[in-house]
């Protein structure tokens, strides 16, 4: 079955009812065969028919021996991190989420994991930074929020050849565009808060393995650790599943035609956006990622920070909201909001300036947030 | 009527002037239909600041005082009251679909009959006829046969499309014309223009169940018709996860159905009115692929070898093609199709050999769904009757969902070559 059908009908199969859409449960535990016999469902935070509803779907898309959801993008990243020891060694993207760059750097340093940071679109400053204690690399599918591209397979091999993994935060790319498991990836981690619930409604977070193993390993720590996705959420995002390569195949059109436009305005300097002949990586992008180029674009527009905090004020359409990826689109300006956590320094050294603008594109009518997008930058 | 919304009036629609106004004197921006689905009803800035609808999730409301309720009855202040009169989340709904649908009020249901009972209950008195085309869905029938006639409302049925019979059967106690467009399961498509204009010249509301169509595909109220007719239950909500039913039409018009509601109770809940809205985000996209989905299928199965007969508006065989194509953007996601020398019981073992569609009432949502009108639907009636409404031994209803066309193609090629 082609991804769509399955993103309808995997994981959604008929229960005794017949209910053409699961039941949603928020029992949190469940009534045994006896004791020391164990039924499929015990607790809820090991297992609970909902959440495992989806997270058999979002295995069957993403190509992965299983999926685990967790409450939030960040839980399941930090489950990821939680397979390392004292003494492991990550080699992180410099234009990863600001969230990751907190974790890594204040939250895994004190549990004696050291982080260096690389830029992932260039291979081999990836591999340069490896050291014997490597244990893991993560990079986005696309960077955030200068929308770099990583040669995942190379970077693959690198890891492969360190005796490290490859995590991949593919949050930006949902799997209806690109599988980072088939390109050498072990571990697949979206916030599903994002693309896959699409809503704006729904916290939530998913690691998808290659590997068996991996996975049992995964799903042994978010089981001791708990930070998985609820009952009701867990309903949310299987219901924005269905609509995802619908939703994405129009977001992605809409960006492309905004991204030609915002590239021909004078108020605008440089457009970050891999759909471009312009972006540094477009033609690795376009081998990837086919012509579907995702729904996030950077620009940098002809002002100080004053003038950039202005624009991203006046527009109509466009809420101005960190996160991204639903039906409303968003416009922000990172050096102030999604990447406040990067120190300055770093801000500045990875070119995170403050005259960087990023919006997420959604569902609206592209024609209507281009009038949006014009009137803002001319106000 | 109303226009499309209007880019000013999306940011206004909080209820209080936009923090970001439009330049004074500036010419009005009408917004396309995607917008409309997700920004068009909804405040703007919300309770909290938060980018979706909270769900409101209670019984009642209350007031700061006694001389704050005075203000409510005396001023007739906006605000709720009490939940069976309505609830936050339904009325943003109720603004989306009146957007969506170019009406000056929508009226949400519990279900699309609730809908359809609480019009009628409101515009009907014992006395009065209706009449009606006669392809239509079943229950709709069943309840003005059999429950508005112990009021002493007289149904009248008559050909569908055929508006001589439509206009010899009105007379002066006739308040009503009624029809489907396109109808169900026949997906006839009606002349809306020649149905308003015999309304106008009778002097007789017109109502029109938009179901199949949705705002989408046609607008009647763009026609003039008084009364469009949703269950919101199919494409409106579109994950086959929630009922409702809706009214369209003019504040003047829908203020006594209001009332009414106020009075029977068939609202809907906070929760469910979430889910609604969630799902009219993605309709415009999802109306694309149905239509779509709809019109490769049903030209799949025309070349079928095994199939005797597609009815399906978008193919130029149906005897309603023309009017569908004059008025119509799309034809939708539900055919229905004979197979060709099949009697029920074979009909119905290719329906269990699909694997996709999975069988059951109900269309519009995501997902595919099958199945046989003498069994599902018409089981009980004689074959008489079964003829007369059309209804054969070898029919096949399929909604098509919005799963990849190949894959339904290709499980429909496995189920019809077994």
């Amino acid at each position: 079955m082609k991804f769509r059908t399955r993103a309808i009908h995997v994981g959604s199969e008929p229960d005794a009812t017949g209910a053409v859409v699961p039941p949603i449960y928020v029992a949190t535990t469940f009534i045994q065969p006896g004791p020391g016999d164990w039924g499929q469902f015990d607790y809820s935070r090991s297992g609970s028919p909902t959440r495992t509803a989806v997270e058999k779907t979002l295995a069957s898309l993403e190509g992965a021996a299983g999926a685990l959801a967790f409450s939030s993008g960040m839980a399941a990243t930090h489950c990821a991190m939680m397979l390392l020891e004292a003494g492991s060694h990550v080699v992180a993207g410099c234009d990863i989420y600001g969230g990751t760059y907190r974790l890594l750097h204040k939250i895994c340093n004190r549990s004696g994991i050291s982080v260096t940071l690389a830029p992932a679109h260039d291979a081999s400053q990836i591999a340069a930074a490896i050291r014997p204690e490597t244990r893991m690399i993560w990079v986005e599918t696309i960077g955030n929020p200068l929308l770099s591209i990583p040669d995942l397979s190379e970077i693959a091999a690198i890891a492969h050849r360190a005796g490290a993994l490859l995590g991949v935060d593919s949050t930006f790319v949902p799997p209806c565009i690109l599988r980072p498991l088939e390109l050498g990836a072990d571990i697949v981690m979206h916030s599903a808060t994002k693309y896959l619930g699409g809503h704006s409604d729904c916290l939530a977070g998913v690691l998808a393995a290659r590997d068996p193993e991996l996975h049992q390993r995964l799903y042994f720590t978010q089981n001791a650790t708990g930070a998985v996705l609820g009952g009701l959420e867990s309903f949310l995002l299987h219901r924005g599943i269905k609509t995802l390569e619908l939703r994405m195949r129009e977001q992605c059109r809409s960006s492309l035609f905004i991204a030609q436009w915002l590239e021909k305005q004078p108020r605008v300097r440089r457009v970050l956006y891999p759909g471009l002949p312009s972006h540094p990586q477009h033609a690795r992008a376009k081998q990837t990622m086919g012509d579907q180029f995702g729904a996030m674009i950077s620009f940098e527009v002809d002002g100080d920070l004053e003038r950039t905090k202005r624009i991203c004020s006046a527009t109509q359409l466009f809420g101005l909201a960190v996160s991204l990826g639903a039906v409303e689109s968003l416009i922000e300006q990172p050096a102030t909001m999604s990447h406040a956590s990067y120190d300055a320094a770093d801000r500045a050294a990875h070119g995170i300036s403050d005259s960087l603008i990023r919006i997420s594109v959604g569902l609206e009518d592209p024609q209507d947030l281009i009038e949006d997008l014009d009137q803002a930058l001319n106000s | 009527m109303h226009n499309s919304t209007t880019l000013e009036e999306l940011a206004l629609e909080s209820g209080k002037p936009s923090p970001r106004p439009n330049q004074p004197g500036a010419p009005a921006v009408h917004v396309g239909i995607s917008t409309e689905c997700v920004h068009a009803g909804e405040a703007r800035q919300k309770a909290n600041d938060a980018i979706t609808d909270s769900i409101c999730c209670t019984s009642t409301y209350t007031f700061a005082s006694t001389q704050s309720i005075l203000d409510f009855i005396q001023e007739k202040q906006d605000r709720e009251e009490y939940g069976r009169y309505g609830n936050p989340n339904e009325k943003v709904v109720e603004r989306k679909l009146a957007a969506l649908d170019r009406a000056e009020e929508a009226i949400l249901y519990s279900s699309g009959m609730a809908a359809i009972v609480g019009l009628l209950m409101t515009k009907l008195s014992s006395g009065d006829e209706i009449v009606f085309f006669d392809q239509c869905y079943h229950r709709s029938r069943e309840f003005c046969a059999k429950h508005l006639s112990r009021f002493g409302v007289v149904t009248h049925q008559v050909t569908t499309g055929d508006f001589n019979a439509m206009d010899a059967a009105i007379n002066e106690r006739t308040k009503m014309i009624v029809s489907e467009s396109p109808t169900n399961p026949h997906l006839t498509a009606i002349d809306l223009e020649q149905f308003v204009a015999l309304g106008k010249e009778r002097n007789v509301e017109t109502l029109i169940d938009a179901t199949l169509a949705t705002p989408f595909n046609v607008r009647p109220i763009e026609f003039g018709v008084d009364y469009v007719w949703h269950s919101a239950t199919k494409y409106l909500g579109g994950h086959n996860d929630l009922l409702a039913g809706v009214i369209c039409g003019s504040k003047e018009k829908l203020e006594p159905v209001r009332k009414l509601r106020g009075i029977l109770g068939g609202i809907n809940a906070p929760h469910n009115m979430y889910l609604l809205e969630r799902g009219l985000k993605t309709f415009a996209l999802r109306m694309h692929r149905h239509n779509e989905n709809g019109q490769r299928i049903a030209e799949f199965l025309e070349n079928h070898p095994r199939i005797e007969k597609v009815f399906y508006p978008g193919l130029p065989s149906h005897p309603s093609h023309a009017i569908a194509k004059r008025t119509m953007k799309g034809f939708g996601g539900l055919i229905t199709f004979l197979v060709k020398d099949a009697d029920w019981k074979e009909t119905g073992s290719i329906i269990d050999a699909c694997r996709i569609p999975r069988i059951g009432p109900s269309l519009g949502g995501v997902e595919s769904l099958i199945e046989q009108p003498l069994v599902m639907s018409y089981f009980d009636y004689p074959p008489e009757a079964r003829e007369q409404f059309g209804i054969f031994d070898n029919m096949i209803r399929l909604a098509c969902g919005i799963e990849d066309p190949e894959d339904l193609i290709a499980d429909l090629e496995q189920a019809l070559s077994r």
